[in-house]
């Protein structure tokens, strides 16, 4: 060892150190196998970050394999840095999602504003010009200092990224409940456009072509992020601070400009983000995806602390980098291109035939392991699941009608709930029209970015009601791909492929991988019946504070196209005299819905909403074509809190009011959260051509010239009635209340 | 007539410019790297928003020192348009260009919303297709626009006619005397922190700032017959 302070082999070995990274004795002696020798401290860093769940899925394989990701669109699936789907005239749009949930829960600024870092290296690296962020968050009730602070920071932090790099970010999502207190969830993802041309991978081939360091250099943040991210947070997470790294936008936006003109050169043969377990994982998976290895001499990494180890080197996961292979003999061109924005362009190896992946340092020979190894031969755990016994509580249970006394101010309740409140708050320090192509910003169903040079638009949304998930799996990950696509479909667009965060607890719980089967099941069965396959996503298990899971949530990231602009539809009511229709049926369904969960200190149970996948496909591909063919004024899925709800968001931040009549029950016609259902607006001359579009389409009532809410019974009773104002405000003014509030 | 859309290392608002410039005006522009030493082909300057240099040390402090601003000056020496929006109005604060300083919003966050600005005066070379008080709305996206100077220099502000924008319904970021926009004393150098090159086009939300470009060219094709 070059390094004395280091532990031996035998050291580390016989006093176990590698469990301290993550290893068990089981991988431990698998590594042993694999060398025929025992690893070093760097190689034992190494396998330990390479097999850790976040970089290896050794715990989600079994159940990955189960998506759906293949279509006539699809271009690259899962397994590169982004998914690519085309969109015609040869071009295509390249997204993905990931998580950065246990970094935000300690250092939540940084913590979100490096998961919006590294999304939107993943999209670059392939080769694309990002184009749009969106994102996901869940927190706690906004009811504490703490949870306060860790909204307010992750906000900032994404803001703080995104505005600096000059991506709009245009959409996303917001829940608040008590299990995310301890351990708030934040995926970021990111869009981006490319022309099939300047599609790249991450190989590295070709023996004896020089690999290259391009990027920011080196210091000691972020060494075990990856495994870090690949355990249960506790009281002693805290500790682990030096574990998140620290982004600098500034930089991002140099290495994208230089990236997306490296893309342009013949000589590039390869190019992989450092993202987790950085230079090891783009090294290893470099080589391993081309069936090469790699010789690196860690003597020319460029560092910005003195007296970096090999080890450290490896397993920083400082931001801001790239790892390159070029064709020999044009390194110096590239030398130039990064010159050109101040950033370092270093050949710190080359690729060889032997498929090893082999580090020197200080003239020695640091590690010397096969590249498959670490890339791919992470054992695979088909963990034991076992159904929970809330779930088999909750499936005994009947749909119950909740009581309600009196429904003006439940409705006045529910938009206060701050999951249904504005997020205007949020995304008003979010720069959303940079690149002045956002048709449609935050606060309708999905965000519109124009594809510019040509007519079409790209919708794209972030949904995943992980109540529902959490009360069935399997039904729950059907509802969560079926509201993005009802969002995609709202703004005009037909879906065209998700990306999935999937956002768990501890799978070593077998109630816990049982959730992660369930919804993977669900979301499969949707895919394929929304016809919108997994291009690619995260995995983020471990999801605990002090032995407490999160909600299952397995966030979908979805991205439709929008042929043609005219086909935009936001979710606002446009002109008084327009029909209001209601499509799709109403039962009496409480179970996970905003109502149970507001009268019941925050508590859901029971059944969750039944979907029938056959008519939701049905009713969508309905409601696309009519808003295709010019008949929809305004289109709104029906979601949390039910047809009020969704019936008032759509007359806020217009002059007009709505007048309605429901049929049936009350309380269910109102608050019930049934699934596949709209709710939009047809001008009267367009009514007869949209009954006969959209069959399962009923009348309801007509928008008001005066800004006033009207809703009766069948009776003619009313049942809500009051000034649109009195309702948006209380809508709006929820979330800053709740912030600047004391308590 | 020919505009150059300066680049700063963290422009990145550049590009919102240029498609401006050609594809709703119908004019030149040319992207121009920040170690350029000639601006003279061009008519018009544009500095557009974004975070040169990160924002650090200060907004624009570093932007100021980069090659091309010595250009800048010249081409405000001899009289051509200069338009600095956002950062270009941080950077042409910090050249020397403009009075005063842009402060940090006076809520402490960045913000991004549609405000209404008045047009305070439209004897300007960027105001003259607005009528005198006209309420228009115009995108904001900055985290330190808050306008500040000392009290003289507000005066003089005054005196000159220099307060060319002023925000109309609410002041989102705390702008002495409601200021977004001031020229220069001759009146060829006009900084803002609203961005007309977001509101180009009523597909992404309104067309109330193209006329400030429209103004531009305006003046400078009479100033161009008059002299030939």
């Amino acid at each position: 060892m070059s390094i004395k302070l280091e532990p031996t082999q035998e050291q580390i070995k016989e006093q176990k150190l590698y469990a301290q990274m993550g290893l068990s004795d089981e991988e431990f002696a698998l590594v042993e196998s694999i060398l025929g020798r025992l690893p070093n401290w760097t190689e034992t860093g190494l396998f330990s970050v390479m097999w850790s769940e976040h970089c290896s899925y050794k715990n989600s394989k079994p159940v990955l394999r189960k998506f759906p990701t293949t279509g006539p669109r699809v271009l690259q699936g899962p397994g590169e840095g982004a998914g690519i789907v085309d969109i015609g005239d040869d071009q295509a749009v390249v997204f993905k999602m990931e998580s950065h949930n246990h970094p935000s829960a300690i250092e939540p600024y940084q913590g979100a504003a490096t998961g919006v870092g590294g999304i939107i290296r993943d999209v670059f690296s392939m080769g694309a010009r990002p184009i749009a962020m969106l994102n996901s968050l869940r927190f706690g009730e906004l009811k504490t200092p703490r949870v306060k602070y860790l909204f307010e920071e992750v906000v900032a932090g994404i803001a703080g990224y995104g505005n600096c790099i000059g991506i709009p970010t245009v959409g996303g999502e917001i829940q608040f409940d008590d299990c995310y207190e301890g351990n708030p969830l934040v995926n970021a993802m990111c869009v981006g456009l490319i022309d099939h041309k300047d599609i790249q991978k991450g190989i590295a081939s070709g023996v004896g072509n020089p690999v290259m360091y391009v990027g920011a250099k080196t210091g000691r943040d972020g060494i075990h992020g990856a495994t870090f991210a690949s355990e249960e947070l506790s009281e002693s997470s805290e500790e682990k601070r030096p574990a998140v790294q620290v982004g600098d936008p500034f930089m991002e936006k140099l290495l994208l400009e230089a990236c997306l003109e490296l893309v342009k050169f013949d000589s590039l043969v390869g190019i992989q983000d450092m993202g987790a377990a950085g230079l090891t994982s783009s090294s290893a998976e470099m080589a391993s995806k081309a069936g090469y290895g790699i010789e690196m001499n860690l003597d020319l990494v460029p560092q910005r602390e003195t007296g970096m180890t090999a080890y450290e080197m490896m397993l920083s996961e400082s931001q801001e980098r790239m790892l390159i292979v070029v064709k020999k003999g044009h390194e110096a061109e590239i030398v130039t291109l990064f010159e050109k924005y101040g950033l370092d362009a270093v050949t710190i190896g080359h690729v060889t035939d032997d498929k090893m992946l082999r580090l020197i340092h200080k003239g020695e020979v640091v590690a010397n392991v096969p590249a498959d190894a670490l890339a791919e031969e992470a054992p695979v755990y088909n963990k034991p699941s076992a159904v929970p016994a809330y779930y088999n509580e909750f499936q005994a249970m009947e749909n119950v009608e909740p009581t309600v006394a009196d429904y003006k101010e439940t409705l006045i309740s529910l938009l206060k709930q701050s999951t249904i409140a504005s997020k205007e708050w949020v995304y008003d320090q979010y720069d959303y029209q940079v690149r002045t192509s956002t048709v449609v910003a935050p606060g309708s169903d999905a965000a519109v970015v124009r594809v510019r040079g040509t007519n079409k638009g790209l919708a794209m949304t972030t949904d995943c009601n992980s109540r529902y998930i959490y009360l069935d799996p399997e039904v729950g990950g059907k509802i969560a791909v079926a509201e993005a696509a009802r969002n995609i479909v709202c703004s005009g667009g037909k879906p065209l492929a998700i990306t999935d965060c999937l956002n768990f607890g501890n799978p070593e719980k077998p109630e816990i991988f049982w959730q992660i089967e369930k919804s993977a099941d669900g979301i499969s069965e949707a895919c394929l019946a929304l016809e919108s396959p997994v291009i690619g996503g995260n995995v983020s298990l471990y999801n605990e504070r002090s032995g407490v899971a999160v909600y299952p949530t397995p966030t979908i990231g979805m991205v439709g196209l929008v042929e043609d602009l005219a086909h935009v539809t936001t979710q606002q009511v446009k002109e008084a005299g327009d029909y209001i229709y209601l499509i799709g049926d109403t039962k009496t369904e409480f179970g996970g819905s905003e109502l149970q969960k507001m009268q019941n200190d925050g508590r859901i149970f029971g059944l969750a909403p039944e979907i029938d996948l056959t008519v939701e496909a049905a009713r969508q591909d309905a409601l696309l074509k009519a808003i295709q063919q010019g008949l929809v004024a305004s289109a709104h899925d029906v979601a949390e809190g039910g047809v009020a709800v969704a019936l008032a968001e759509k007359t806020f931040g217009t002059k007009f009011g709505a007048e309605i009549i429901l049929e049936g029950s009350a309380v269910t016609a109102l608050f019930s959260e049934s699934q596949s259902r709209f709710l939009v607006t047809v001008k009267a001359e367009n009514a007869q051509a949209f009954e006969v579009a959209v069959k399962d389409a009923r009348k309801i009532g007509v928008v008001s010239a005066d800004a006033k809410l009207s809703v009766r019974g069948e009776d003619g009773s009313t049942l809500i009635e009051g000034p649109v104002a009195e309702f948006q405000d209380a809508w709006k003014g929820a979330i800053p209340c709740l912030v600047n509030s004391e308590a | 007539m020919k505009f150059a859309v300066l680049v700063f290392p963290g422009s990145n608002c550049d590009l919102d410019m240029y498609h401006a410039i050609k594809d709703e005006l119908g004019e030149e522009a040319e992207y121009v790297w920040h170690d350029t030493k000639d601006l003279s082909s061009y008519d018009g300057i544009l500095l557009p928003g974004g975070f040169s240099y990160g924002d650090y040390l200060r907004c624009g402090a570093i932007a100021r020192s980069s090659n091309v601003m010595t250009e800048v000056v010249k081409a405000a020496e001899a009289g051509k348009p200069i338009l600095g929006v956002c950062n270009g109005f941080q950077i042409l604060t910090e050249a020397g260009l403009l009075p005063g300083a842009l402060l940090r919003n006076k809520n402490l966050k960045f913000m991004c919303r549609t405000v209404d600005l008045k047009v305070v005066n439209n004897n300007t070379q960027f105001t003259n297709q607005y009528a005198k008080d006209e309420i228009i709305k115009v995108p904001i996206a900055h985290g330190e626009g808050n306008y500040y100077c000392d009290e003289d220099t507000l005066q003089s502000l005054k005196d000159n006619n220099q307060i060319v924008f002023t925000y109309s319904s609410e002041n989102p970021n705390g702008s002495l005397e409601d200021i977004a926009g001031i020229v220069n004393e001759r009146g060829n150098v006009l900084g803002m922190m609203p961005h007309p090159e977001r509101a180009v086009n009523e597909l992404i939300g309104g067309a109330d700032g193209l006329a400030v470009f429209k103004s531009i060219v305006k003046q400078w094709r009479e100033s161009h017959v008059n002299q030939a």
